[in-house]
């Protein structure tokens, strides 16, 4: 860019940049760009928007003979389901420590890996397990497990 | 034409039988390595021997610098490298289909079994010469500047090769397998244990990001066993390659293997069997090395008591490699790899064991999944890393526990490191913990206050002691090392050898009784 010579640049005029500056910068400017985008789109592969899990839900087959208070395991399932005065209510029986199975015994709950204890409710009896195993009341609550014997969702 | 009067069929002919002369002179172009001359120039034209240096100083080569730890570690990295890409062949990285893949391996492909057990052992061999390899770098400090960056990338390779260990582990689909990935998975999940107890992991769930990166899914399944393999047989080995590069170049570039002050004199003995050096006027000169700054291995300091890499080290390389391939397939003919009934998510093995190098944690995550799980292993490897910046002394570089004193320093640590540890073990396995006492207790007591904590504190508390009792953070940094290793080895033992179902101590297995 030529200026005429008549033209007075004022104090305040910035200099103007170098075309090879300019150029430059726009060039590490738009790497930078494409980098942090590109980064941004590699760390979302990892995480599907969908995840690739089986249903959560499943219809159980209550035993007739059930007795009241206690643990029903129903084949295949990592749940145990219960029959009190209220209806039917459910356990997860993975082990809120690390995941593993827990197994009923007369005290409720117990885990075979590092020796975590729950109640029969799921509270915490002993052992390294930071919460109570959830207790699925919504069973209760959407009276969809009421006594429809043999059906219970 | 053909010259000198042969017809160009006849030279042919000639060139034809010339051939494998020709070829050995291709590729061995300075002929063969018989003057120390020509011997430098092996080592400088070649592509994988040039990151060794053309000469070794006498005192690197003292079986008792290294005990040959750094190159047992890469030559089972080697045969655990050159058995997995024959497994490769007919691993089949999908559920179900990869056990009966092993089970190929083992029953039916020829020497199938052979190989599975070799990678196995190296593996193993390449865990503890990692660790040995360490806390060699350790107790001869040679993590002092200019070393620091290596050892940090030596903490980079411990690292990886742990992960490597782990990811392999994963992939039979056994029942080890399984329960080693969902517990390993909900380790990655338990600030959860935080996060929940202060009621924020609706806003900032990092474990359940944590553990959903990990899985791919949130059951443990294909996504998993798939994610596991790539890092298994692609991402972790690369990056353990390029660690293990600059490693290597590192030792070069710092000068060679640290070495005590008076290196010299000490190797002077011995220097005198061998003739002077450099009979030859050097072809090349070292131009670059005029722009560069900084000490190098030659700068400052003559040949006098180096010798040549070829073949004074390659041999002693080469022996490290045969013993380690040694020991490798003689484990490999007596022990097979174990592998267990197939996967099955309904009933987890019990007890349900983490890999040896594991039980250690598996023995402190059995206090609290998070403090044990992440938080003491977190504090271990940043202050493993940090050790160069905390501890910068300068005397007793490159001798064994700093020079005279420290062995007893160091005697003493093995001692508390011990006594504390069972101690603190004992106490808990006999008398039980907080929960046991006080049912109603917050999970954050739990958390923080659980024997894992109690033993870190312990150790940090004795090693503070040692650097006010010795006025030196050389001192307690001998200290600390020595307890955190005796306290890996007291927990691994625990671990391997008193736990049974439930988690349950027991004096030997023979207790556990049916279950
Ligand atoms: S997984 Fe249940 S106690 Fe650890």
């Amino acid at each position: 860019m030529t200026t005429h010579p008549s033209e007075k640049k004022s104090r305040f005029d910035p200099e103007p940049m170098p075309r090879r500056d300019f150029l430059g910068l726009a060039a590490l400017g738009s790497m930078a760009a494409a980098f942090a985008l590109s980064i941004f789109g590699m760390l979302k592969l990892p995480k599907a928007a969908v995840s690739a899990s089986p249903a959560k839900k499943f219809n159980v087959a209550l035993p007739d003979t059930l007795p009241e208070g206690e643990a029903f395991v129903p084949p295949g399932r990592n749940v145990a389901v219960f029959r009190d005065a209220e209806g039917v209510f459910a356990i997860s029986t993975v082990c809120t420590h690390l995941g593993c199975i827990v197994k009923t015994s007369s005290a409720g709950f117990d885990c075979p890996c590092h020796g975590s204890g729950f109640q029969k409710d799921g509270t915490v009896r002993k052992g390294p397990a930071p919460k109570a195993a959830t207790l699925a009341e919504s069973l209760k609550k959407r009276g969809v497990a009421h006594d429809r014997r043999g059906s219970e969702r | 034409m053909a010259a000198d009067g042969y017809s160009a069929l006849h030279e042919f002919w000639l060139n034809l039988r010339a051939i494998p002369n020709h070829v050995y002179r291709a590729m061995f172009r300075g002929g063969p390595p018989k003057t120390d001359r020509t011997r430098s120039s092996f080592i400088f034209g070649n592509v994988f021997l040039h990151l060794h240096s053309v000469r070794t100083h006498l005192w690197s080569l003292r079986w008792s610098t290294t005990m040959g730890l750094g190159i047992m570690t890469t030559a089972a990295f080697l045969i655990t490298l050159v058995t997995g890409i024959l497994l490769m062949f007919y691993y089949k990285p999908y559920p179900d289909v990869a056990y009966q893949s092993i089970k190929d391996i083992h029953f039916i492909v020829p020497t199938g079994r052979f190989m599975r057990n070799i990678h196995r052992w190296a593996a193993n061999v390449m865990v503890v010469a990692v660790i040995l390899h360490m806390a060699r770098a350790f107790y001869t400090a040679s993590y002092r500047k200019p070393e620091e960056f290596n050892w940090f990338i030596g903490w980079g390779l411990l690292v990886t090769t742990l992960g490597l260990s782990f990811t392999g582990y994963l992939l039979p689909w056994d029942q080890l397998a399984y329960w080693a990935i969902t517990i390993g998975a909900n380790i990655a999940q338990s600030p959860r244990e935080i996060t929940d107890a202060l009621g924020i992991t609706a806003w900032a769930d990092i474990g359940g990001f944590q553990r959903e990166i990990l899985l791919g899914s949130d059951k443990v399944g294909e996504e998993a066993l798939i994610r596991f393999y790539l890092l298994h047989v692609m991402i972790l080995p690369l990056a353990l390659v390029m660690l293990m590069a600059v490693h290597f170049w590192r030792i070069r570039k710092d000068g060679g293997l640290a070495k005590p002050a008076n290196a010299d004199e000490l190797v002077a003995e011995e220097a005198k069997e061998f003739y002077p050096v450099f009979t030859d006027v050097p072809t090349k000169t070292y131009h670059l090395a005029a722009i560069v700054k900084g000490k190098t291995a030659a700068v400052g300091s003559g040949p006098e008591h180096t010798v040549p890499s070829m073949p004074h080290l390659f041999y002693a390389e080469l022996g490290v490699l045969m013993l380690t391939t040694l020991i490798c397939v003689g484990l490999a003919f007596v022990s097979d790899a174990p592998l267990k009934e197939l996967a099955n998510p309904l009933v987890p093995e019990n007890p349900a064991k983490a890999p040896w190098y594991f039980l250690g944690l598996q023995e402190i995550v059995s206090f609290s999944a998070f403090m044990g799980g992440i938080g003491i292993p977190m504090l271990c490897v940043i202050g493993l890393g940090l050790i160069p910046f905390l501890d910068r002394e300068k005397e007793g570089t490159g001798s064994w526990f700093g020079g005279p004193g420290g062995w007893k320093l160091v005697k003493w640590s093995i001692v508390v490191g011990f006594a504390a540890s069972i101690g603190v073990e004992a106490f808990a396995i006999h008398f039980g913990w907080l929960r046991e006492w006080f049912p109603e207790i917050p999970q954050l007591f739990i958390t923080f206050i659980n024997p894992g904590t109690v033993l870190t504190a312990i150790y940090a508390a004795y090693s503070i002691w040692a650097v006010r009792r010795y006025n030196s953070t050389r001192a307690g940094a001998l200290a600390l090392f020595t307890c955190f290793l005796c306290g890996f080895i007291v927990l691994t033992v625990i671990g391997t050898y008193f736990r049974g179902p439930n988690w349950d101590f027991f004096w030997s297995p023979s207790d556990w009784g049916g279950h």
